[in-house]
């Protein structure tokens, strides 16, 4: 069982965690490697084409709080307009695009959950987009993120109701920080220590959706949580070390989850969701 | 943590959103009770209780339930138009929001009516990322996930009765995951649910069928 980041470190070696996380999938499975890549890449298919759909201008959702602004997001990069140049403007419209097809019951891929399915997929089809690395790449670094997010979830939770956003947009940075280290050519270790920046870097987030709904904050979490990853990632290929080990940062977001009260744990009751605006638009939600 | 995790568990579902618990968990359930009724449904009552009720609307919870008592998939993009689909398809829909005791936050009651005319209640949680976990059936308590075959028996509360049908089944050595029994009141009738490691003979479960004292068998297979 690989129920520890140290393990994942030590296990890979001189080789990448994605071919020991690949190995244990098709272990437990009895099934092939080549079959657990083939439902991998159907899953990036899947991300590809929430990308698409979320880029629609046209798109809202049910209680009308989300839907078309991602498009708006990409005019201003392809534009020049965005401070954060090409990749950090695109791996955001993105991240926008999937929250936001999600929100308006499009199909995702939850990564590790719906709510912070965008962070994930924006952070890899980005760096194939800039860095012009095949399919086959992204899928190893889909299976990194796959085994990085298995770990917080044995050692703590990916669930909003029982820790937070941390917990969700928290560690869907995490796994994605991983992920791009490894497709840059990073080692195991680097792609820990982008695992601690991004975890304790999210370190208390709580959750806070307006009327209850995965919106308002949720889409726009997505987009901090796809910057949170690329800078993390980035801070661990220049060799910079998280004075933390990420297996004690794990349990410190688990310890922080369960210091939350519960009216900061998906209720809709604290946070944003209990501004005087965010009651008015539940209030308003729940006459619809 | 569940065991069990696999990493496609944390990459995936693949899903329609917003939310696993409320969108994709409700037409699981959708799903289990229209293979627990056995036939397409004509009429569905649904009360949705706790969290359920204050923001079915808002995460399509009733879009998504229905979808489900039509045997769509939690990736199926019909879903955000069952609504329409059930109707043109004759079926009559009716929500409602209802108050009950002990329940988990995201549960739903659904009062169902076959185009044969059976009926059934079935009470149904959504635990989390999509799991589920059927608690009653026609006021009988029960507790079926859905992830392994079930085979779901309701019988004469009698002495013996357990006993014969596990007999039956171990003579076709069909293994048995978990199992969970209860009743209305002594003497009464009586709810055996079991998860099978395998989906058993179709013989064993007709011999299953006409053993003495058993009223009704149903073989839930997993969800796919």
């Amino acid at each position: 069982m690989l129920n520890s980041i140290a393990t994942l470190v030590a296990e890979a070696g001189e080789g990448t965690i994605s071919a020991l996380a690949q190995r244990q999938e098709a272990l437990q499975d009895e099934i092939s490697v080549e079959d657990v890549r083939k439902k991998m890449a159907g899953h990036l298919e899947v991300m590809r084409a929430s990308v698409e759909e979320g880029m629609q201008p046209s798109l809202h959702s049910l209680s009308g709080l989300s839907g078309g602004q991602a498009p708006r997001l990409e005019e201003a990069v392809k534009e020049g307009r965005t401070f954060g140049g090409e990749l950090i403007g695109m791996a955001s419209a993105r991240a926008l695009a999937i929250a936001e097809c999600n929100a308006c019951m499009g199909r995702i891929v939850a990564a590790p959950t719906a709510g912070s399915c965008g962070i994930l997929p924006a952070a890899l089809l980005t760096a194939q987009e800039v860095y012009g690395c095949d399919d086959d790449h992204l899928i190893d670094a889909l299976f990194t993120a796959a085994v990085v997010g298995q770990v917080i979830a044995d050692r703590a939770t990916v669930s909003g109701a029982e820790g937070g956003c941390q917990a969700e947009c928290g560690s869907a940075a995490a796994m994605a920080a991983a992920a791009l280290v490894e497709l840059r050519g990073g080692t195991p270790d680097m792609a820990a220590q982008a695992c601690s920046f991004a975890l304790m870097n999210s370190m208390g987030l709580v959750c806070d959706p307006v009327g209850g709904l995965v919106e308002v904050p949720c889409v726009y979490r997505n987009v901090s949580g796809v910057t949170n990853a690329i800078t993390a990632a980035d801070m661990a290929l220049a060799g910079i070390r998280c004075p933390i080990p990420t297996d004690e940062v794990i349990d410190a977001m688990r310890d922080v989850g369960q210091y939350l009260p519960a009216c900061l744990r998906e209720t809709g009751e604290g946070g944003v969701a209990a501004t005087e605006t965010g009651q008015a638009i539940a209030r308003k939600l729940a006459q619809m | 943590m569940d065991m069990e995790m696999h990493l496609f568990d944390v990459i995936g579902p693949v899903m329609i959103g917003p939310s696993s618990s409320h969108t994709a968990g409700a037409c699981r359930i959708g799903r289990t009770a229209m293979r627990l009724l056995g036939e397409d449904v004509k009429t569905a009552d649904i009360a949705f209780c706790g969290s359920f009720a204050s923001t079915y609307r808002g995460h399509g919870t009733d879009r998504a339930v229905v979808g489900g008592l039509m045997n769509f998939h939690t990736y199926d993009e019909r879903l955000r138009s069952s609504l329409h689909i059930a109707a043109e398809r004759g079926m009559d829909v009716h929500f409602s929001t209802v108050n009950l005791k002990n329940a988990h936050p995201n549960t739903v009651r659904l009062r169902l009516t076959g185009v044969t005319g059976r009926n059934i209640e079935v009470v149904g949680a959504s635990v989390g990322g999509g799991a589920i976990e059927i608690r009653q059936i026609d006021g009988l308590n029960v507790s079926i996930t859905a992830r392994k075959h079930t085979l779901i028996i309701v019988q004469n509360d009698e002495p013996g009765m357990v006993a014969n049908v596990i007999m039956l089944l171990s003579s076709a050595h069909v293994n048995i995951a978990t199992m969970n029994l209860s009743r209305s009141n002594a003497g009464g009738q009586a709810i055996m649910c079991m998860e099978l490691d395998d989906l058993p003979p179709e013989p064993i479960v007709d011999a299953l069928r006409v053993m003495r004292g058993i009223i009704r068998v149903t073989l839930l297979k997993k969800l796919g």
